[in-house]
């Protein structure tokens, strides 16, 4: 039972990672209808600046860390306006692709610079653990749980109490009335890639604090972000968080408990569990639990 | 009341008429695959060089070459679902490694630890590789019928990963990550080809004969696939991609033709799969992975989509550019070409290039290496006038 708990920690703190990258592609998706699939390329990129800022420049980690969060922010935002902006008005899949075309090469040069060798956060938690009464929870995966939702509300209420959210809403909603009112939707475009670029740092410095390092087979946990997705329904963030939770849990629960009572699927099932759980949603509802079902005129 | 013709009718032309061959007299020269007698003469020219080829150029070209075709088979399947029938599909590397394994298990002899059949025979190996990822894909087509655009792209994202995972834990059909295992060793009829000997006389290499078996399936399912599109199969496909509402107003049995689409794409990459791992003679379970499925994406966007030459275009850009830029050092002396040398190296290098050229020619040329050549084409056609 006590360990029960301790395991529903690791996976709320594992589904706020993956909650914090899925509302950087629903935000990208509310803004823009392109699913970019360069996000696990900023979360690596966010990890490796942090990295770097800690262990090269010997920044105090949270300067590290929001220092990171700035320059891929700026990343993202140039990332848009190179690549993205001339796809406006091409077909989606197109955009995609090019947006499969950026990981690809985001990942190899940071996967390049990072080496062969995990490298370490220098993060002030590692792996102590909090006592509190029979129970121990890692450090690291009670700060993952705290940051994710002070971020979270932080862009909520970025977005409903601020012009610049009303912008970006009004954009999601409508793109051409919203232009035809007035508002900047490129810099809305921009500021959405900017947002998706700060969210994705922080999951990154996350990912590679408490414990093992980046290493440069970290970004595929960044892939994990898309069964969250499409569970909880592309355009709605409260449905990512929430399905960020799910499929935090669902991996927790597989990794400790399948080996024990069904071992004959196989070793690691729990890193393929997410994919299984996205399956049988859609069977069920096939716009993911909060989207809105896409409306088609012929 | 005559009977015949009447007087004055025209001819009816067996071949396109002299010095127009824009002009198109009945359905059936418009749509024929070869309409003109150039177009033949060239065919069969370009047959002809690649029939010879492998007795005039070095070992390394044959089995550049014998690969550039198996991908073409599999960027032709690619193609067929995602081009024309316009479903996303990232899963074709499992449907890749489905073939792959599936050609091993019925090819190889049984083993202590490793499953086997031991019908080797091409004839049976290559349908049934093509076979069962077929009705794998017709089974999770019902799946897909039901979900569009982005979201069928990630359920296709996971259905390789969910295949990474089986072929990492079906042990005794795949041996194993890291382990691996020796491809199928085809034969037809007690005629190798996996290994080489003379043929009368002439001396005939296990590359030379699998380059050989190559271009015939490849013929074989390029004739098909071409056949298949300037169908009413084909043109169901492309019906459903452009508005798949509209189509099933019109008729078009929307369920039918997914179905189809996935099923028929799914034994191209069968067939493919089978083929690459006959050629290479050794898969790794670890290699059928979301980039190799990234890979086939990349032919078919930058050889062209909706075409089926266009596969064949980007998969020889695909395939071969590895051994073009393993050329690069030599010009460009700050690229490493050790594995662990200093950053580009050749491998980091081939990464970035695959990225920017998908980049590349979806934002400046969407048409591909096809459109490319339409456009040279028709400068020429038009020249000395501009249009």
């Amino acid at each position: 039972m006590i360990r029960f708990v301790e395991i529903t920690v690791q996976g709320l703190a594992l589904g706020s990672v993956y909650a914090l990258i899925a509302i950087g592609f629903v935000i990208i998706y509310k803004a823009t209808g392109v699913l970019s699939f360069a996000q696990p390329g900023l979360m690596i990129c966010g990890a490796y600046f942090t990295l770097y800022c800690r262990t090269v420049l010997g920044l105090d980690f949270v300067v590290a860390v929001a220092l990171a969060v700035v320059l891929t922010a700026t990343l993202g935002g140039l990332l848009e306006r190179i690549a993205l902006r001339p796809m406006v008005g091409e077909a989606v899949f197109a955009a995609v692709m090019v947006t499969i075309g950026l990981d690809t090469v985001l990942r190899v040069h940071v996967n390049a610079l990072l080496g062969p060798q995990p490298r370490r956060m220098g993060d002030p938690w590692g792996l102590d653990r909090v006592e509190a009464g029979p129970f121990a929870f890692f450090q690291v995966n009670l700060a993952t749980i705290v940051v994710t939702v002070a971020v979270v509300l932080a862009v909520v209420a970025f977005l409903t109490r601020t012009r610049y959210g009303l912008g970006m809403r009004a954009t999601a909603f409508d793109q051409e009335t919203s232009l035809a009112q007035g508002i900047p939707v490129g810099r809305m475009f921009n500021l959405s890639w900017v947002i998706a670029g700060a969210l994705a740092a922080i999951a990154g410095a996350f990912v590679g604090s408490g414990g093992t390092g980046v290493t440069q087979a970290t970004w595929v946990i960044a892939l994990k972000a898309l069964p969250v997705i499409i569970i909880g329904g592309l355009d709605s963030i409260g449905g990512a968080l929430l399905a960020g939770a799910i499929i935090g849990l669902v991996e927790a629960y597989t990794a400790v408990y399948q080996p024990g009572y069904a071992p004959f699927l196989g070793r690691n099932f729990s890193l393929v569990a997410p994919y299984v759980v996205m399956l049988m949603v859609l069977m069920v509802r096939p716009y993911g639990l909060f989207g809105t079902p896409e409306v088609e005129r012929v | 009341m005559t009977t015949g013709k009447p007087a004055d009718a025209l001819p009816r032309p067996r071949r396109a008429v002299r010095g127009r061959p824009g002009l198109r007299t009945s359905y059936r020269r418009d749509h024929a695959i070869f309409d003109t007698t150039t177009k033949r003469a060239w065919f069969g020219l370009l047959l002809g060089a690649l029939a010879l080829a492998p007795f005039l150029v070095s070992t390394e070209w044959v089995l550049l070459l014998s690969l550039v075709f198996s991908a073409s088979i599999g960027a032709m399947g690619l193609n067929l679902i995602s081009g024309y029938a316009g479903q996303i599909s990232l899963g074709h590397a499992f449907f890749l490694g489905l073939g792959a394994y599936t050609g091993i298990l019925v090819a190889s002899p049984s083993g202590a630890r490793l499953l086997g059949f031991g019908y080797d025979n091409v004839l049976v190996l290559l349908p049934l590789a093509g076979l069962v990822p077929a009705l794998v894909g017709a089974v999770v087509a019902p799946l897909a019928t039901r979900l569009r655009g982005l979201y069928l792209a990630v359920v296709t994202l996971g259905l390789v990963l969910l295949g990474e995972h089986l072929f990492r834990e079906a042990v005794p059909v795949t041996g194993g990550v890291g382990t691996g295992r020796p491809g199928p060793r085809p034969t037809l009829f007690g005629f190798e080809f996996s290994s080489g000997g003379e043929i009368l006389g002439v001396m005939v290499g296990r590359q030379q004969r699998m380059y050989l078996l190559a271009l015939v399936v490849l013929v074989l399912l390029g004739t098909a696939a071409k056949n298949l599109v300037r169908s009413d199969v084909g043109r169901s496909f492309a019906a459903v991609r452009d508005r798949d509402i509209a189509a099933a107003i019109m008729g078009v049995n929307l369920n039918r033709t997914k179905v189809l689409a996935f099923a028929i794409s799914s034994f191209y990459a069968g067939v493919a799969g089978a083929l690459t791992a006959s050629i290479t003679g050794f898969v790794e379970p670890s290699g059928y992975n979301l980039l190799l499925s990234i890979l086939y994406i990349a032919m078919v966007i930058i050889g062209g989509a909706a075409t089926i030459v266009g596969s064949i275009l980007g998969a020889a850009f695909i395939t071969l550019m590895p051994r073009l830029v393993q050329e690069l050092p030599e010009y460009l002396p700050f690229i490493s070409t050790r594995a662990t040398g200093s950053f580009p190296t050749v491998f980091q290098l081939e990464r970035i290039l695959y990225g920017l050229f998908i980049i590349l020619f979806v934002v400046f040329e969407p048409r591909g290496l096809y459109g490319i050549w339409i456009r040279v084409r028709n400068y020429f056609k038009a020249w000395p006038f501009s249009y």
